[in-house]
């Protein structure tokens, strides 16, 4: 998401003060200035990550610290969740299986956590898909159950449905 | 009211010291428990005494068979037929054919009641036909299975592996000799083939539940859930609305309602004006098991019987 607030003095550091707090990542800080405006003030873009649901709650720490916000922009990646899978994952192309899902344009696999048993057992992997809305992420999930049966392995989901 | 019981093994003999406590008339269990044939007078077999004996109420706690029901199924027709009450704890003839009997006890003016065959000990059947009545059942999950939920809690709160736990399992007496049914999930598919059948009135069977279990659950995968503050459970889910009839392992926080130590089982109900109502309990044992079906008696006694 984006942030764009006035660069008035101690602004940029009230505002990411409450990042941190609702479990969010800065990605990117951005200056720029405008040229429609012929005062001296400055837009700050903040970019950040946040976790599922905590957009509002964002917004009231900020505002709570006295800084205007001007715009929230697109809310891309915001919804994550985590599977794990179990069975053959090295030799059923674990590459491939975190493609099927990079390929889709509205989800991506943003973390991978394998543990690797002795040889010839099943092994997990917990994977981390982040994914642009609900709707997405239940579409990639669909994508993942697809491919863990095609490949025989076994999924095992979160309770919270996404369906 | 006189009662015969059907089948004296471990739920059986669990209930009958309670059922003279609950004020019931345990003389006729005594009789119709010698005349079983198992226990005494041979050549009377339980056919006999359904069909011959005189009595209010038949309590029919015999194996259950998840395909076809039997024996119990044909017990239990037989009762209704013959106008009489019936409690079970059996997952059988209630998965089976649920629909058939109870139409049956309607037109005989009788009850079928099958508290104990979900979650033994706890009340979820009164909870949802008497203490949400008026509520809209939106979905029910659940942890139905108290064999693999013991497992899964060993292999999590101890790093067993799953053959470990399912030994330990086993030398306590929670998992039977065979323990396909349960770990595989089968057993808590049936409960949720009873809960479709008799909460929303469908015609599911056990084909139709999606069913993983728990038999290739690796330790590894329990210890990346711990990472995050979650466990993993053998969850139960219902949802008409989205098609889901559904058994499978699941991530959980670890201090969702639903996740439950041991052999214990939990269910939770979501429902429009009440919003999510959970229930805790065991789910097996011979006194649990009876408990269910002693209220189920007392029900019939006190709602049907004073009456007429
Ligand atoms: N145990 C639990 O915790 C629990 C919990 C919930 C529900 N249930 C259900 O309750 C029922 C009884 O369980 P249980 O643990 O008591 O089983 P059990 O110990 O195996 O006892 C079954 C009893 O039924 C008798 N029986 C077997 N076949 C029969 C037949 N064809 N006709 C008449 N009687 C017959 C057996 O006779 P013998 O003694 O001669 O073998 C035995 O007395 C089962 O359906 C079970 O699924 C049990």
């Amino acid at each position: 998401m984006k942030l764009e607030m006035k660069d008035a003095p101690g602004q940029l550091v009230a505002a990411l003060k409450p990042v941190s707090l609702v479990g969010g990542n800065i990605v990117a800080v951005i200056h720029q200035h405008d040229p429609q405006h012929l005062s001296d003030t400055i837009d700050v873009q903040i970019v950040l990550e946040l976790p599922e649901g905590k957009l509002e709650t964002l917004v009231n720490l900020i505002r709570n610290e006295g800084v205007n916000i001007l715009r929230i922009g697109e809310e891309r990646l915001l919804v994550r969740h985590s599977v794990i899978l179990i069975g053959h994952l090295m030799h059923t192309d674990l590459s491939d299986t975190v493609d099927r899902i990079d390929t889709t344009g509205f989800a991506e696999v943003a973390e991978l956590h394998l543990v690797m048993p002795a040889i010839d057992q099943p092994s997990s992997a917990k994977i981390t898909i982040k994914s642009t809305s609900d709707e997405a992420m239940g579409e990639a999930l669909a994508i993942l159950r697809e491919v863990a049966r095609q490949k025989k392995l076994m999924i095992i989901e979160p309770l919270e449905d996404h369906q | 009211m006189k009662i015969a019981l059907i089948g004296f093994g471990s739920v059986g003999r669990g209930k009958s010291g309670i059922i003279s406590a609950g004020g019931i008339d345990m003389r006729a269990v005594l009789d119709r428990k010698k005349a079983t044939g198992m226990c005494g007078t041979p050549g009377i077999s339980a056919w006999d005494v359904i069909t011959t004996a005189d009595y209010d109420l038949l309590i029919e706690v015999t194996p259950t068979d998840a395909t076809t029901g039997e024996p119990a199924l044909t017990y239990i027709r037989e009762a209704l037929a013959a106008g009489r009450h019936v409690v079970t704890s059996n997952k059988g003839p209630i998965a089976v054919a649920f629909h058939e009997l109870s139409r049956l006890a309607a037109e005989k003016n009788v009850q079928l009641r099958y508290e104990a065959t979900v979650c033994g000990a706890v009340p979820i059947m009164k909870a949802l036909e008497h203490g949400l009545a008026g509520n809209e059942i939106i979905k029910i999950s659940g942890v139905f299975n108290g064999t693999c939920n013991y497992i899964l809690t060993r292999m999590a709160d101890e790093g067993l592996t799953y053959q470990q736990a399912l030994m330990e399992a086993r030398e306590l007496g929670y998992a039977e000799a065979d323990p396909t049914y349960d770990v595989q999930g089968i057993d808590a598919a049936i409960k949720l083939v009873i809960l479709a059948n008799t909460v929303w009135g469908l015609s599911t069977t056990l084909d139709d539940v999606d069913i993983t279990g728990i038999d290739s659950l690796t330790l590894a995968a329990l210890e990346l859930a711990d990472g995050q503050e979650c466990t993993i459970r053998l969850i139960g889910e219902i949802i008409p609305k989205k098609n889901i009839l559904r058994i499978s392992p699941r991530i959980m926080p670890k201090n969702h309602p639903l996740v439950v130590s041991g052999t214990l089982n939990a269910v939770m109900v979501d429902t429009d004006m009440a919003g999510e109502v959970t229930l805790i309990g065991k789910g097996a044992g011979s006194r649990e098991t009876a408990s269910a079906i002693i209220s189920d008696v007392l029900f019939i006694r006190d709602y049907h019987v004073k009456r007429s």
